[in-house]
């Protein structure tokens, strides 16, 4: 509890209104703590936009859903007809509709690059971990609250998508059916599942997203931001006990990301003015048709930013799952024989592994599917004690490793673009290497990260001024 | 704190209180999760549909609604019958045997037909793999996505398993499962219903 301040009888009215203030709410300290004497490093680089940029793609997202919802109407029978009604009658309501579903494309780009900067400088690494959870905990929020949003226009691949997504869960063995029937409401997608979806979109996902953006802030400002080097700046400061390396984030990084705002506007709107459908990507031709769930549409594939996942469920056939299997039995012998562990450990994995086989063989490649495509997200979240290397930021790691993480984001690249296109053969061949090239990079990190010689990390960031 | 003693009685009636507080928070929670079960008027939509099939001709296919989902009844060819000898071999399920009781409830269906009347075929359009609707590819030959000794049957156009002329899928797709067969019944030679068998 502070203590009782006082202005002094001359100050002038603003200061006297401030301690008015922060006698009873903490307006300054928090000013202070979290902008004017948030001490960033100094040699961000135009990867460190990423963050305010998905935080005004948020509010952006939160304001243009707040005008939707007063013309939307949440019912199967007038829910596609809302929209078009949105589109067409409602005084600037394309521009309001087509910000929202731009903005949902735009979010996703912003966090995937926001995800792989921290992936490339280490910024999940100790003592950044629950910022890293925290931002993983975002992403899959982010990933439920598109995949409900997508159902509310009513369109084929709003209902369809929806469809699929939630037959997944009736692959779960024992419980799966009555699982899905509890998630639609309905012994298929209808307006039960329409109504409740416009509600966890509207309310639930959105509390639960912002409550999560403020514990990966409040983590973030506990710890200080990482930075291009991976150089812990508060291990030199100076005689007030500020970092050497750290600037006042207001007013240095403020000013600094209203140049990233800009440029991500003029792309933002441009796309909106100028291309919202995005030929298809951003909004799905097959969505201009009403949903019909009589007839499903020739080909359907998620919306872009879903699409990997998609691929490492598609991949996931009875040939996968005997690949698995010789994967998992390979492992496990390469531990027994080449392990540092003690001989009840080995005795474990033998028996880990042949359960696993047992149980990949006992359940359907189906529900494999599944858990390969959950199992991708929440692989995230163990990145932190997955990388073992000894230093944090790619730029003082072997050159080799930057080959590794040019790969694995080719190939989840190429996992994206083979789930928009028709299964095929090749697609099948291509989606399974594609999966184990990214279980391949998280699991074996702690054996690849730590080989190669690392180069000296400087004492004290590299930062040229201009 | 950590100088005072522990009050034994409190500490009882604390965890006691505490727990009774978790208990009353669960019972809370059933009526809220039991609300998203479907409604009792979902639960009585679930009724049999009559459909002439009069005017159906050899090799056409029939589309009706049941209980949300697209039953399709297709009248096959001489030369679609014969298609599924050379399928047998090449499908993961040739007998129905896999969950007969929920892919195929009805005893008269358990045959190489799929079927009560061999060329009349009655089964959901939906695949037991996520639920897409497969797509008619009845016309045997190679085609694109398709193997090249293609006998006539379906595409479920999502992720790309197949079914032959019976809804028998085949073997290495992501379906796990032959398409379903509801339980019909033939009222008349012209008059199917579906969603009923009766004996």
């Amino acid at each position: 509890m502070a203590e009782f301040k006082t202005a002094a009888a001359n100050a002038p009215i603003g200061e006297k209104l401030m301690t008015w203030v922060d006698n009873r709410f903490p307006a300054t300290k928090l000013y202070k703590e979290h902008l004017s004497e948030y001490y960033a490093p100094k040699n961000f680089n135009f990867w460190y936009f990423f963050g305010s940029l998905a935080m005004l793609v948020l509010v952006i997202q939160i304001v243009t859903g707040i005008f939707l919802v007063m013309h939307y109407k949440p019912d199967a029978a007038k829910a596609f007809e809302s929209v078009e009604y949105i589109m067409r009658d409602v005084p600037w309501g394309w521009l309001v509709r087509y910000m929202h579903s731009t903005g949902a494309s735009a979010f996703f780009i912003v966090v995937y690059l926001h995800m792989f900067r921290g992936l490339i400088y280490g910024s999940y690494r100790q003592p950044r971990e629950l910022v890293w959870i925290f931002g993983c905990a975002i992403f899959l929020c982010l990933m439920a609250e598109a995949f409900m949003g997508y159902l509310l226009p009513w369109g084929q691949m709003s209902y369809w998508g929806a469809q699929v997504i939630i037959n997944l869960f009736s692959a779960i063995p024992f419980v799966g059916n009555d699982l899905s029937l509890l998630i639609r409401g309905d012994y298929v997608v209808g307006d039960a599942t329409l109504n409740r979806f416009f509600s966890f979109h509207v309310i639930a996902v959105p509390l639960v997203l912002l409550g999560l953006v403020v514990a990966h802030i409040i983590a973030l400002h506990e710890v200080g931001s990482n930075n291009p080097d991976g150089v812990e700046i508060k291990a030199k400061k100076d005689a007030q006990g500020r970092p050497l390396d750290g600037i006042p984030f207001h007013p240095y990084y403020s000013v600094h990301d209203i140049l990233g705002v800009s440029v991500f506007l003029m792309a933002f709107t441009a796309i909106v003015f100028f291309a919202p459908e995005f030929g298809g990507y951003f909004l799905e031709f097959n969505n201009f048709i009403p949903a019909d769930p009589l007839k499903t549409p020739a080909h359907i594939a998620p919306v872009w930013y879903f699409t990997p996942y998609y691929s490492m469920l598609r991949a996931t056939t009875d040939f996968m799952v005997n690949v698995l299997v010789v994967l998992v039995a390979l492992g496990a012998v390469g531990a027994i024989l080449k392990g540092r562990f003690g001989g009840s450990a080995k005795l474990g994995i033998a028996i880990a592994a042949v359960v696993v086989a047992f149980l990949l063989k006992t359940f359907d490649a189906k529900f494999w599917g599944v858990v390969v495509m959950g199992g991708a997200v929440v692989i995230l979240f163990f990145l932190p004690w997955l990388d073992r290397s000894p230093v944090k930021s790619i730029r003082y790691r072997p050159d080799w490793h930057k080959w590794v993480y040019a790969v694995f984001v080719l190939f989840f690249l190429v996992l994206g673009y083979f789930g928009i296109q028709a299964p095929s053969a090749l697609n099948e061949r291509v989606s399974q290497f594609g999966t184990l090239v990214y279980f391949g990079f998280f699991l074996l990190m702690p054996w690849w990260s730590t080989l190669g010689t690392f180069k000296p990390v400087p004492e004290r960031v590299t930062f040229e001024s201009h | 704190m950590s100088d005072q003693q522990v009050d034994q009685g409190k500490r009882t009636w604390l965890i006691a209180s505490t727990c009774a507080g978790v208990v009353g928070g669960a019972a809370t929670a059933v009526p809220f999760i039991s609300s998203f079960q479907p409604s009792e008027r979902a639960r009585a939509a679930g009724a049999a549909v009559e459909v002439d099939i009069g005017g159906l001709k050899a090799g056409e296919k029939l589309t009706v609604e049941w209980r949300g989902k697209p039953v399709w009844i297709i009248k096959r060819t001489p030369e679609q019958l014969e298609s599924l000898k050379q399928t047998e071999p090449l499908v993961a399920d040739p007998k129905s045997e896999r969950k007969p009781a929920e892919i195929t409830p009805m005893e008269a269906t358990r045959n190489e037909w799929r079927s009560v009347k061999p060329e009349i075929l009655v089964v959901v359009g939906i695949c037991s793999h996520l639920g897409c609707s497969p797509t008619d590819k009845l016309t045997p030959g190679p085609q694109p996505s398709l193997p090249d000794d293609w006998h006539g049957g379906f595409l479920c156009p999502c992720h790309g398993s197949l079914f032959d002329m019976a809804g028998r899928v085949y073997k290495n797709k992501p379906a796990p499962d032959n398409l379903e067969v509801p339980p019909y019944t033939f009222l008349s030679d012209t008059r199917l219903l579906i969603g009923e068998a009766k004996a």
